[in-house]
């Protein structure tokens, strides 16, 4: 899965290291976490141990008094003793869960590192089990196990699994436009009235709010990312006939308008009516970044990996903020992906792919950075010894794509600074 | 397989975890996949510790599998000895590890370190957190306590004072900071030295003295009471494992340690240490009797707090019930002294349909309960762990000793609504700011429409979350008489927090007199006929 594609330049002015060792990053199951809100009738049933219902709980569940769609359905050694018993007692769990929320129509079974070692084959089980409940309830597969995704490549793993049961636009269709990656439903919102303002008249977004309102793909598809984490579901829908627009990470004033740039120009979108479309977005976002490259600027940086945003946000924090940046860590680099973004980085930036984490803490440490990203394990530890640190998984809870959260961005790693100067105790 | 929405426990790696956090000087290797990391956030986000726990994690991915996962944690643990250089280590698997048996204490053991190395087998597929924390904690005693004393070792220093080891607190318990300051301001009271106590704060050198002392006070029985036993038998330690929870069990607890240190506990008795017996005699108190309150936890806590409730306060227990197996005897027991049966479950919609079948007025429970309570729109208090962040606070909270009871009379009475304010809304019921759609006013008052809904129609599927096995009124209604308008009007009139009970005690004498049809009437026949 975590196949290095080349660099598409070899010249290119980022010196980039990978490393290996003890990891400090979520499993792909903390996806849900999110996905469970954006697609409204769809229900996630993590097949794994206790562990994993317990990282699930821990991440998110505690805060949530709501019933969640998300549950585990916990292996004991009675499944362990043989695979045809699992399989009929996944069942048995599926019609349970089924019968308490006749309310489900899109059914996740979601792989963890014990189902993915003792290979239950969530796969045939899904297509079983849509067989059976079809067509109310779809059930579908994807693994979000820590051996193979990390974080938020449980939202790539989901996303992908959704594609080959996307419907098909017909051969002649005209060209469409996609938009692929978990978006707050406002950053959704404020997108579509976008393309809409610079006359791209057909653009869908995946995932859908609804598992019944999925877009259709085709050879007419021209799709942009909106996440950097997007690798698999990105080589599913070149499968389905869907062709990529290069482009940066809509973070940012800059990312945002070369991630509309590269659809304009595919579009075929005029110069005037691109520029009119986007100048109000464009002039409201430098007036609420203005505040903060003040407080941002010459400000040290260290990203510890996390998310795969590191490097779209660091490119932002660089050019935008003015900030310095120390070390760009990022668990996984997808260089093809990525391409645009690491062009737009400042020469000599390090980008430190993987992770040893107590090498790169000791890095960190005598680098005594202004501002540390950095995950929830690691942030009050390093309060503690000094340094000022800004957890990353906020990053993914909240809207800051595009020209309107551009300042809101800015704002979340300018507070931990604010903070520490506001504290006299 | 068992479907799991929220689960009351971790793996027993956690509990594992919480033993080596709470101690210095010892360090855990763990061989466990990329992920299980999120473990580091209980202790530093929950519990808000400064320092990263001594723990590190293998973190081996897919492609690992295909190579040696073996060297990947001999590499680990050689690493963690180089750079932490701890006094002793424990080393072990967590729940996908363990399926690729790759052996953590053999392979420790090969690299022959110069410090005790602790081999932990826990089986993640059967055990839970707290077993993994009592079976953790009692490997490392019977590791580094040392051997038995021989029959002509020197006996203990004549003129001291009595000295005994506290055995129990961890890291990640519940309130376990606050209780261990309590408890330590008894035993001085009482005059009695404490030696170590495990293992909160000790490392693994003075887990070697643990055999100087007297006695052992267990606080926390799920974690510490195997470890207590193994120093029973081999330091002929005599221990004392009455929980102090509560004003009575404090009483208990100071008898039973003074009675082994051979000391006075009058003088630490003597006054009135807690606030809570006045207080809970007090007229403002008087409302507060016979208050349905269902209780859940772990074995501890729900015990202590269901004589608290029933002795101390004068509520009703309603429901009683713990996700600890080990105790279920116990609760059981004690859940019989209230006429009810003990509920033995770690399944949350099992115990959400209990609290719904109970009617319960106050649900004194984890984390969870306070899900299911909110969900229900009944006032809810937490007493046991799992927990969150807010409930590891700044200020001093314990929940043992007499300050601890003073903690919990507040706690306990803190979300029912206060006496006026219960009488006013018996009394006059077409207020516009003070009704039956809010909550107490003194906090905040709160909708309560959920509650209304679940209350009012049993039958239908509640919002949501329809859960299916709650049904509990299902073959009762399917028989159960039809209410007459106006005598539902008149159900209205009773005050919300035992409308529930109203509703199906009128159901049951109609039921059992085979009434059709359910008039004011019935509603008072049925009210003098139970009683309140």
């Amino acid at each position: 899965m975590n196949a290095h594609a080349p660099l598409p330049t070899s010249d290119c002015n980022v010196e980039i290291r990978q490393e290996r060792g003890q990891r400090a990053v979520f499993c792909g199951l903390t996806g849900i976490v999110w996905l469970h809100r954006k697609i409204q009738d769809a229900f996630f049933l993590v097949v794994g141990s206790r562990t994993c219902a317990h990282l699930i709980q821990s991440a998110a569940g505690v805060m949530i008094f709501a019933e969640p769609r998300f549950a585990t359905a916990i292996i004991d050694e009675r499944d362990l003793a043989g695979i045809a018993d699992a399989n009929e007692e996944l069942d048995r769990v599926v019609t349970r869960l089924i019968e308490r929320r006749p309310d489900i129509r899109l059914l996740f079974l979601v792989g963890s590192c014990p189902s993915e070692v003792i290979k239950l084959d969530l796969s045939r089980a899904a297509l079983r089990l849509s067989q059976r409940l079809s067509p109310e309830v779809r059930v579908l597969n994807y693994s979000g196990s820590g051996i193979e995704t990390t974080f938020t490549q449980g939202e790539d793993a989901c996303l992908a699994s959704l594609v080959p049961g996307l419907p098909s636009d017909p051969t002649d269709a005209p060209t469409s436009l996609l938009v692929v990656g978990a978006l707050s439903d406002v950053v959704e919102d404020q997108f579509a009235r976008l393309f809409t303002a610079m006359g791209i008249a057909d653009v869908r977004f995946l995932p859908a709010r609804k598992a019944g309102q999925m877009p259709a793909v085709g050879r007419g598809t021209r799709y942009l990312l909106a996440q950097p984490f997007l690798a698999d579901t990105a080589r599913a829908l070149e499968e389905r006939g869907a062709r990529r627009l290069p482009a940066p990470f809509p973070l940012g004033s800059e990312g945002t308008t070369g991630w509309l740039q590269a659809a304009a120009d595919a579009f075929g979108v005029e110069t005037e009516r691109f520029e009119a479309a986007i100048a109000p977005g464009r002039a409201r976002a430098a007036t609420a970044l203005a505040p903060y490259r003040e407080r941002l600027s010459g400000k040290r940086v260290f990203f510890f990996p996390d998310s795969q945003l590191e490097v779209p946000l660091a490119r932002f924090l660089a050019r935008e903020t003015g900030a310095v940046l120390v070390e760009v860590g990022t668990p996984y680099l997808h260089r093809g992906h990525l391409a645009e973004e690491i062009e737009l980085l400042p020469r000599g930036t390090l980008v430190n792919e993987g992770q040893d984490l107590d090498a790169q803490m000791d890095r960190c440490r005598a680098a005594r950075p202004d501002l540390t990203v950095c995950g929830l394990g690691l942030a009050n530890p390093l309060e503690a010894e000094g340094l000022t640190t800004k957890w990353s998984i906020e990053l993914l809870f909240t809207p800051i794509q595009g020209y309107d959260q551009a300042g809101d961005l800015a704002e979340l790693f300018a507070r931990p600074l604010l903070r520490r100067r506001l504290l006299e105790v | 397989m068992q479907l799991t929405v929220w689960t009351y426990e971790g793996p027993p790696h956690i509990g594992a975890m919480r033993v080596a956090t709470a101690m210095s000087g010892l360090h855990y290797v763990l061989h466990s996949p990329q992920g299980d990391t999120y473990a580091d956030l209980l202790f530093t986000m929950i519990e808000r510790r400064a320092a990263r726990p001594p723990v590190t994690y293998t973190t081996f991915q897919a492609q690992d599998l295909g190579r040696d996962t073996a060297a990947i944690f001999k590499d680990a643990v050689a690493a963690a000895y180089e750079r932490f250089r701890p006094q002793a280590m424990i080393v072990g698997a967590s729940c996908t590890a363990e399926l690729i048996q790759d052996d953590p204490g053999g392979l420790a053991k090969a690299l022959a370190l110069p410090i005790p190395v602790i081999p932990l087998e826990l089986p993640a597929y059967q055990k839970k957190e707290n077993w993994g924390a009592s079976e953790t904690l009692y490997r490392l005693v019977r590791a580094l306590s040392g051997p038995p004393p021989t029959a002509d070792a020197p006996p203990r220093g004549e003129g001291r004072r009595p000295l005994c080891n506290i055995l129990g607190p961890t890291a990640l318990g519940f309130r376990h900071r606050d209780d261990l300051i309590e408890i330590r301001k008894i035993l001085d009271g009482l005059g009695i030295d404490v030696n170590v106590v495990v293992p909160l704060g000790a490392t693994p050198a003075d887990l070697g003295r643990l055999g100087e002392a007297d006695f052992n006070v267990v606080l926390y029985p799920e974690i510490a009471r195997a470890a207590a036993q193994y120093l029973e038998k081999t330091f002929r330690q005599p221990f004392v494992d009455t929980v102090p929870i509560g004003v009575n069990a404090t009483i208990r607890f100071v008898e039973a340690v003074a009675a082994l240190a051979g000391v006075d506990p009058a003088p630490t008795l003597a006054g009135a240490p807690s606030r809570l017996p006045w207080y809970s005699r007090s007229v403002d108190s008087t409302y507060l009797t016979g208050k349905r309150v269902f209780i859940f936890g772990d074995a501890t806590h729900a015990l202590a707090a269901a004589r608290i409730a029933a002795t101390e306060l004068g509520f009703k227990v309603v429901g009683l019930g713990t996700y600890t197996r080990e105790f279920a005897r116990e609760v059981r027991a004690e859940a019989a002294l209230h006429g009810i049966e003990g509920l033995i479950c770690d399944d949350y919609l099992d115990v959400e349909a209990a609290i719904q079948a109970s009617q319960a007025e106050l649900v004194l429970g984890t984390q969870m309960e306070r899900h299911i309570a909110k969900r229900l729109g009944i006032p809810c208090a937490v007493i046991s762990a799992p927990i969150h962040v807010q409930d590891f606070p700044a200020r001093h909270s314990p929940q043992m000793g007499f300050e601890g009871a003073n903690v919990l009379f507040d706690t306990f009475v803190h979300p029912l609504m206060m006496g006026l304010e219960e009488h006013l809304l018996g009394m006059f019921r077409e207020d516009t700011e003070f009704h039956d759609g809010v909550g107490p006013s003194h906090l905040g008052g709160l909708p309560r429409a959920i509650a209304e809904a679940t209350v009012q129609a049993p039958m239908e599927s509640p919002p949501t979350p329809a859960p299916a096995p709650i049904l509990l009124d299902a073959a009762v209604a399917s028989t159960a008489a039809s209410w007459a308008p106006e005598a539902e009007k008149e159900l209205r009139k009773i005050p919300f927090f035992v409308r529930g009970k109203a509703r199906s005690n009128t159901e049951k004498f109609a039921r059992e007199r085979a009434l059709p049809l359910i008039t004011v009437e019935t509603l008072y026949d049925a009210k003098a006929h139970f009683g309140r």
